[in-house]
């Protein structure tokens, strides 16, 4: 019995790097029509489900490999195109590219963060050393319930709520990268200033005090002793978040506009990775869910590295 | 002006509390406000196609109450490997693998069930929905039961295994009964957290507008109809969106209002 149920508990914390390889391997199985066809220049081809010409250059010999796999892969879309009256005598194929939604997650990623950052670095700083206990318990439990609102409520309040008056103030449309981008900041806020409050907790009570009996003001403190001292764990803290928003589909869903066009301001519609998925998905198939897959994959990779670099590099907790 | 750049930085900050705060009222009020104006009591009582949220409710909760029967006995099996039988490279391992799932984003989650489930079942159904809320629900399990196991203070462990307790018995007598607060609370904490998902269910068990008890059809799911409904642009489709956000909220933040309340009260 005691051998059964470490071996039961063996295979359950093992299971946790069987389901990431799984993972991994599954995003990368089905992405690889994608990756195989566009490989690399993927991440740089702006058209997305567009008929380009296939080029029939005498010099084409790569070009007349990929012909048939084309042909196959895309069988539903030429049809489809065939349906529709393309009848130009060009042969036609279906290109998937992931520049725009690649763009798209790193700028509202980007716009999050700078609008995020120092509204988290100030709650945390207030509620690590400002506010007295019972404020701060009451500040913090607020700040986490807002942590645990679902991300389609963000969403949706900020599509019907909290874009028209962005709109109000900088003009375009109301779906757009900046409104995703800050619904998603306010989204990441929370849990941003909660993990950067608990660095900064970290930071031993002598120190604070013998600065204090140095004559140091608060805000001295806090510059000098607290930030040098839990600076990892801040970095920490805010790479996490990073990583969190790469990732985030709901909130940026309802707002981003999910138009596959490089945005020309920050007031213009685009599309992220996540929301490209979840819009783009029940529709698809054959060498467009194999793009979604490539996708896929990129935001795994992407944010496995994020995280990683969070968790390790600054966070490195050092076990017992 | 060391005092005044003090008195400023203070100030700010206190102010970016006020902010976060205003946040989470203004989500709140207009909650309540759109929700409350639509809620009836008939939304309980009728499925979605015909304008009620009773299915939807109930296959959340469904899919939610499976995705824990998977996921927490694995969860706490792999936690009290970590704390209680490994160690050395492969606890931290684990460890670092499960703390980076645990941040993986969840639309990729749903991507892979769809590789694994729903393709070879050729079709979404309740119980792809509910191994992609279980596989998101696993990685917090750990956490909360190596977190929890690793306060019990050791001398407890030594005093069951001088009275002769196999290790195991130990663990389930004693270890587990020591931490059960804190665990309670990090697996409220965690069911609050899968059942407000939305984006690994989009297209592992999609929704549905009827009632069902047949995990192998797509199944009917309170966050993805909402979705859904908030971008049908009828104006009685986001009232129900509305009514069905304000539900998810509340119950939400009333688990993890309990959380807290239990760890405040025992803990």
């Amino acid at each position: 019995m005691e051998k059964l149920f470490k071996t039961v508990s063996f295979m359950s914390a093992t299971l946790v790097m069987v389901l990431l390889a799984s993972i991994f391997f599954s995003l990368f199985h089905t992405a690889k029509p994608a990756i195989e066809e566009y490989g690399f220049g993927f991440i740089k081809e702006k058209a997305w489900d567009e008929e380009v010409p296939i080029e029939n250059d005498i010099a084409a010999t790569p070009v007349k490999k990929e012909e048939p796999k084309a042909a196959v892969s895309s069988d539903d879309d030429d049809l489809a195109s065939m349906l529709a009256g393309n009848t130009s005598d060009v042969p036609t194929k279906t290109v998937y590219g992931g520049l725009i939604p690649i763009v798209g997650t790193l700028l509202s990623t980007l716009i999050a963060m700078i609008f995020a950052l120092p509204i988290a670095m100030g709650i945390a700083v207030f509620l690590a050393e400002i506010a007295p206990k019972q404020i701060s318990n009451i500040v913090g439990i607020a700040i986490e319930l807002l942590a645990a609102i679902p991300s389609i409520i963000f969403g949706m309040w900020g599509l019907f709520y909290f874009a028209p008056i962005v709109q109000s103030f900088v003009g375009g449309y109301q779906v757009s990268l900046l409104t995703a981008g800050l619904v998603l900041g306010v989204m990441i806020l929370p849990f941003m200033a909660a993990i950067t409050r608990d660095s900064m907790r970290t930071t031993p009570d002598v120190l604070k005090e013998s600065a204090y009996a140095l004559g140091a003001t608060k805000f001295e403190v806090i510059k000098d002793i607290i930030f040098p001292y839990s600076k990892a764990g801040i970095i920490g803290s805010v790479i996490l978040a990073l990583g969190r928003a790469l990732g985030e589909t709901m909130a940026v869903a309802f707002l981003i506009g999910s138009v596959f066009s490089l945005p020309t301001s920050l007031t213009s519609p685009t599309v992220s990775i996540p929301v490209a998925m979840a819009n783009s998905f029940g529709e698809a198939t054959g060498m467009k869910t194999s793009a979604l897959f490539y996708l896929a994959f990129l935001l795994f990779i992407i944010s496995f590295a994020v995280i990683s670099i969070a968790k390790f590099y600054f966070l490195r907790k050092d076990n017992k | 002006m060391r005092l005044l750049v003090n008195k400023i930085v203070l100030l700010l900050s206190t102010l970016s509390a006020l902010i976060g705060l205003s946040f989470l009222a203004w989500i709140l009020f207009t909650l309540i406000g759109k929700g409350l104006s639509s809620l009836h009591f008939s939304l309980f009582l009728n499925d979605l196609i015909d304008g009620g949220l009773r299915n939807l409710i109930v296959g959340q909760f469904i899919m939610a109450g499976i995705a824990s029967l998977i996921g927490v006995p694995i969860g706490m099996l792999a936690g009290i490997y970590l704390q209680e039988y490994g160690s050395g490279k492969y606890v931290r391992f684990i460890r670092d693998l499960s703390d980076i799932m645990m941040s993986a984003p969840s639309i990729v989650i749903g991507a892979f069930v769809y590789a694994i489930v729903v393709v070879p079942m050729h079709g979404t159904s309740g119980i792809a929905g509910s191994i992609a809320l279980a596989i998101m629900m696993i990685p917090i399990v750990i956490n909360t039961t190596d977190n929890m196991l690793s306060l019990v203070p050791k001398e407890l462990r030594e005093a069951g295994i001088a009275l002769g307790a196999s290790k195991y018995r130990v663990i389930l007598d004693i270890i587990i009964k020591a931490a059960k607060v804190g665990i309670m609370t990090g697996l409220l904490l965690a069911f609050a957290r899968i059942i407000g998902e939305t984006a690994p269910l989009l297209f592992t068990s999609e929704t549905s507008n009827y009632f069902s008890v047949d995990l192998k059809e797509a199944y009917p799911s309170l966050t993805v109809s909402i979705y859904a409904l908030a971008n049908d642009p009828t104006s009685s489709s986001r009232d129900l969106a509305w009514a069905a956000s304000f539900i998810l909220t509340m119950l939400v933040l009333i688990i993890n209002l309990l959380g807290r309340y239990i760890t405040r009260k025992k803990g």
